[in-house]
């Protein structure tokens, strides 16, 4: 179900022709052990331009705490409208966030970028912690974060 | 109603209070721990010159942050990994880790949700609710209790954890209405109940595209002081559309990273400002000091919980089973019960007894509800009330006076009233006279006179029910039996004889310290602990029914004395006074909190005459630290009656006792104690000015007497006895 969610938030988004094609697409999100509170993560997408797309996954339930994810909140003017149904709880430090979403083949290898922001309470906020070209070649290759993530892959 | 919205509350609400508290009170130490550790930028200090030094010592600075507390974070990248640490503004370098405290974060946790995520926050407002009903309700209590608001500190009197409860409570109930107060707020703000907005401006669209301004030249940063910097953020190396994001206590701006010009800017909202102080009242980040009151606040929260209780299962116990109560429409006989600690049921539970085997069907209630249309059958009503604070309603009495005013008509059945009191307080019985007012005001018959009980007499209750019999007919026996202490067996080691020669036989009776078990010494219970002026209860062979005498000896004495006078066809004192030394009673201690010197250096004035001296004499012989003590003492006769008169003649010779004044009442010039008192009215003007304590204890006759002189002595000064009693400086023992 929320798979499904998640490709009617991306296609709505999106507005392209051709995104009756999808295929599910697993993230797996590694943390440091950085020895905080459960972090927030907002996974997002960007085209060519650097402009936003739209999102995957917010993981982190308060929206209090969603301005904290700078460059989301910056893209998206924190509306909640844009993570409806895609929402998740918090990842704590040390732990692996697996989530698998049905992506539209058209986000591969046409110069998207997808994005995490990372914050995590009392510490420093992560804007832009993963940025990562959305390649078919790229796939099962782990990325490393800045601050809070180990490592991130995505996998077909 | 206040009471039951106090008790419930707070008995189910117990165990979280005390978590919520004890975790509360150490997170409190943090801001200060932070405040005092943080070093703090000098006066005037720009964020201009602050973030330049923080960049040559960290190039790749990224974001500087300032807590309330004045403590500043820098974070940063070298070569792609992160660090952060506190940094000293002077400077600009790092002096410690800026990594969160472990210990604090988890004791955040277990504050705000019990580790156990929204359930565990909605389960910790649910106790901050809680907290904030019982601070309201026990405040009303208190000042119901003591007489009104402004009486708020008033001394307290009754057994020693509802006196801690009040104690603590009226001292921490604002901190703790205040926190409870500030996390419902914080409550309602994370569950979207009430709005934040946050005021942040539009990312700007235009930016001059240019990089590489020097920070510390950037004019808004210079004009802007340390400390009002909450953050400063850094654009992104290699980001031209990217900008400096500054918060400070006035709101949020970006600043050009090429011109550092002002691009957009902020005010800090209303709701915001106010989401923050209230954050600030409750965490104490940013007000220290208050932090650390308040944390000192709730640690008393814990105390109040295990006071409470007590207090709560002490008046559980005190309510008896009444077997065989009778339905309120069939019964002829109604006994109205208002009762404060329980001990007023056991009489009710005593008196339904015995008309029970009367053949008379009655029916026990309590007073509040009353409602004569539900006592169809009712031929007469009997009210057994005590008295709550200066003569107010006890609590299972609430709303009877009011209910009797709205009465249309008082009903056909008399009534008849016992009030159940103790004499040396001040309006003694006042709520079960404000009753007899009530119901005489609206014309309801009398079944008998307005009678008082004064401290749980079993004779005073025989007596009346004596009465009771007369009217309805029949010989009634009363026999109150209250659930006794433990009672132990006592030896009397030894005696003195006074008296002999007036019919007065009098004797000072000691008795050999009972042994006391471990349990007893930890609980502080038996014969464990007790001083002059609590009661030893005797309880003479063939009767249940214990005698109550003043202590005349300390535990430290490492004696139990009393002072006995054989009263004529007394069973308990001709039993005590008959004792040869070897012989032995069974008896147990209770507490009499109420008359007791107290600690302090104030003037004592004792006043005593005939058995009345025991206790006095406890007194002087534990004043070790010579305490200013005035004896006034009444006798019949030196020669035969002056109780202790080897020990005070010594006492005064050790400076234990600092003046004696003795009256005495046969003889050619007969004096009572009040003649001694107003002889000596100008040195007692004196002692009474410096502070000095009033502690009466004799018969009835001889204490209103003193009142009365005290009456007379104190009018200049502008006092009276009642305004010194209620001030717990005038006390009384009487009999």
């Amino acid at each position: 179900m929320k798979s499904l969610l998640a490709t009617l938030a991306l296609t709505t988004a999106l507005t392209m022709p051709g995104l009756a094609m999808a295929r599910p697409v697993t993230l797996t999100t590694t943390l440091n052990s950085y020895g905080g509170d459960g972090a927030y993560l907002a996974f997002y997408v960007t085209d060519t331009a650097g402009d936003y797309v739209g999102s995957l996954w917010m993981a982190g339930g308060k929206s209090k705490y969603y301005k904290h994810l700078t460059d989301w909140d910056r893209a998206t003017g924190g509306s909640t409208a844009e993570i409806n149904g895609i929402t998740g709880a918090s990842v704590g430090s040390g732990r692996t966030l697996e989530i698998t979403l049905d992506l539209a083949d058209a986000l591969f290898d046409a110069g998207y970028t997808l994005h995490i922001d990372a914050a995590v309470e009392d510490m420093r906020d992560s804007p832009n912690e993963v940025a990562v070209p959305l390649t078919t070649a790229g796939a099962g290759t782990p990325v490393n974060g800045r601050r809070y993530v180990a490592n991130f892959t995505y996998d077909m | 109603m206040i009471r039951s919205l106090h008790r419930w509350p707070g008995l189910l609400a117990a165990v979280l209070l005390v978590v919520v508290t004890l975790s509360g009170a150490a997170l409190s130490v943090f801001p200060a721990a932070e405040r005092l550790s943080a070093p703090q930028a000098e006066a005037g200090l720009s964020v201009a010159v602050l973030a330049a030094r923080i960049q040559s010592v960290y190039p790749g600075v990224e974001q500087i942050k300032q807590s309330p507390s004045g403590k500043i974070t820098a974070y940063w990248f070298v070569d792609g990994t992160p660090g952060s640490a506190v940094i000293d503004p002077a400077t600009g370098e790092g002096v410690g880790s800026a990594d969160p405290n472990p210990v604090e974060r988890w004791l955040t946790n277990l504050h705000r949700s019990l580790f156990l995520g929204d359930g565990g926050r909605i389960a910790m407002a649910v106790g901050a609710a809680a907290m904030l009903v019982l601070a309201v309700s026990g405040a009303l209590l208190v000042a119901r209790r003591a007489g009104g608001w402004r009486r708020w500190f008033a001394p307290l009197r009754g057994p020693l954890s509802g006196r801690l409860h009040v104690e603590i409570a009226r001292v921490a109930v604002v901190g703790l209405a205040l926190s409870a107060m500030t996390a419902l707020w914080m409550s309602a703000v994370t569950f979207e109940l009430l709005p934040v907005t946050e005021s942040m401006p539009a990312f700007p669209a235009d930016v001059s595209g240019e990089t590489g301004v020097a920070v510390g030249t950037i004019e808004p940063l210079l004009q802007t002081p340390v400390e009002d910097l909450r953050a400063l953020n850094f654009p992104y190396p290699g980001d031209a559309t990217d900008v400096f994001t500054l918060k400070t206590d006035q709101g949020t701006g970006y600043l050009d990273q090429g011109t550092g010009a002002v691009l957009d800017w902020a005010d800090l909202a209303g709701s915001e400002r106010l989401f923050e102080t209230i954050y600030m009242l409750h965490t104490g980040q940013g007000a220290a000091l208050l932090g650390l009151v308040l944390g000192f606040m709730a640690l008393g929260v814990p105390v109040l919980g295990v006071t409470g209780t007590l207090v709560w299962l002490a008046g559980r116990r005190g309510r008896p089973r009444i077997p065989g109560n009778q339905a309120a429409a069939r019964a002829d006989t109604i006994l109205l019960v208002g009762s404060e600690g329980g001990s007023t049921w056991g009489f009710a539970a005593t008196l339904h007894k015995a008309l029970s085997a009367r053949g008379h069907s009655v029916h026990v209630a309590p007073m509040t509800g009353f409602d004569p249309a539900r006592f169809a059958k009712a031929q007469q009503f009997v009210v057994l009330a005590a008295t709550y604070g200066d003569g107010d309603a006890p609590s299972s009495a609430t709303g009877f006076l009011e209910r009797i005013a709205a009465l249309k008509s008082a009903p056909d059945a008399p009534l008849a009233v016992l009030g159940f009191g103790d004499r040396s307080y001040p309006d003694y019985c006042g709520f079960a006279q404000q009753v007899e007012t009530a119901a005489k005001a609206k014309g309801w018959r009398m079944l008998l006179p307005f009678d008082t009980i004064d401290r749980q007499s079993p004779q005073d209750f025989a007596r009346w029910g004596r009465l009771l019999g007369q009217v309805l007919g029949f010989d009634l026996e009363l026999t109150h039996e209250p659930v006794l202490p433990k009672v132990e067996t006592l030896t009397l080691v030894s005696r003195r004889d006074y008296g002999a020669e007036m019919q007065a036989p009098t004797a000072i009776l000691r008795f050999a310290l009972p042994k006391v078990t471990v349990w007893q010494r930890l609980t502080g219970q038996g014969f464990a602990r007790f001083a002059a002026g609590d009661l030893l209860g005797i309880v003479p062979k063939g009767s249940a029914i214990p005698r109550l005498y003043s202590l005349a000896s300390d535990r430290r004495d490492g004696f139990v004395e009393i002072v006995v006078k054989r009263q004529p066809s007394g069973l308990c004192s001709a039993q005590l006074t008959q004792l040869a030394p070897g012989d032995t009673a069974t008896g147990f201690v209770r507490p009499n909190p109420g008359f007791k010197p107290g600690k302090g250096r104030a003037p004592l004035i004792l006043i005593g005459a005939g058995t009345g001296i025991g206790p006095l004499a406890g007194f002087i012989r534990s004043n070790k630290r010579q305490r200013a003590i005035h004896l006034f003492f009444g006798m019949r006769h030196p020669q035969n009656d002056f109780l202790y008169g080897e020990d005070l003649a010594a006492w005064q010779q050790d400076g234990q006792l600092t003046k004696l004044d003795t009256a005495i009442s046969r003889g050619n010039k007969p004096n009572y104690v009040q003649d001694a008192l107003r002889a000596e009215h100008a040195e007692i003007t004196r002692l009474i000015r410096n502070g000095a304590r009033v502690m009466v204890c004799g018969g009835r006759g001889m204490a209103s007497g003193v009142a009365e002189a005290f009456t007379d002595i104190l009018a200049p000064m502008g006092l009276t006895t009642l305004k010194l009693k209620t001030e717990g400086r005038y006390v009384e023992d009487v009999y």
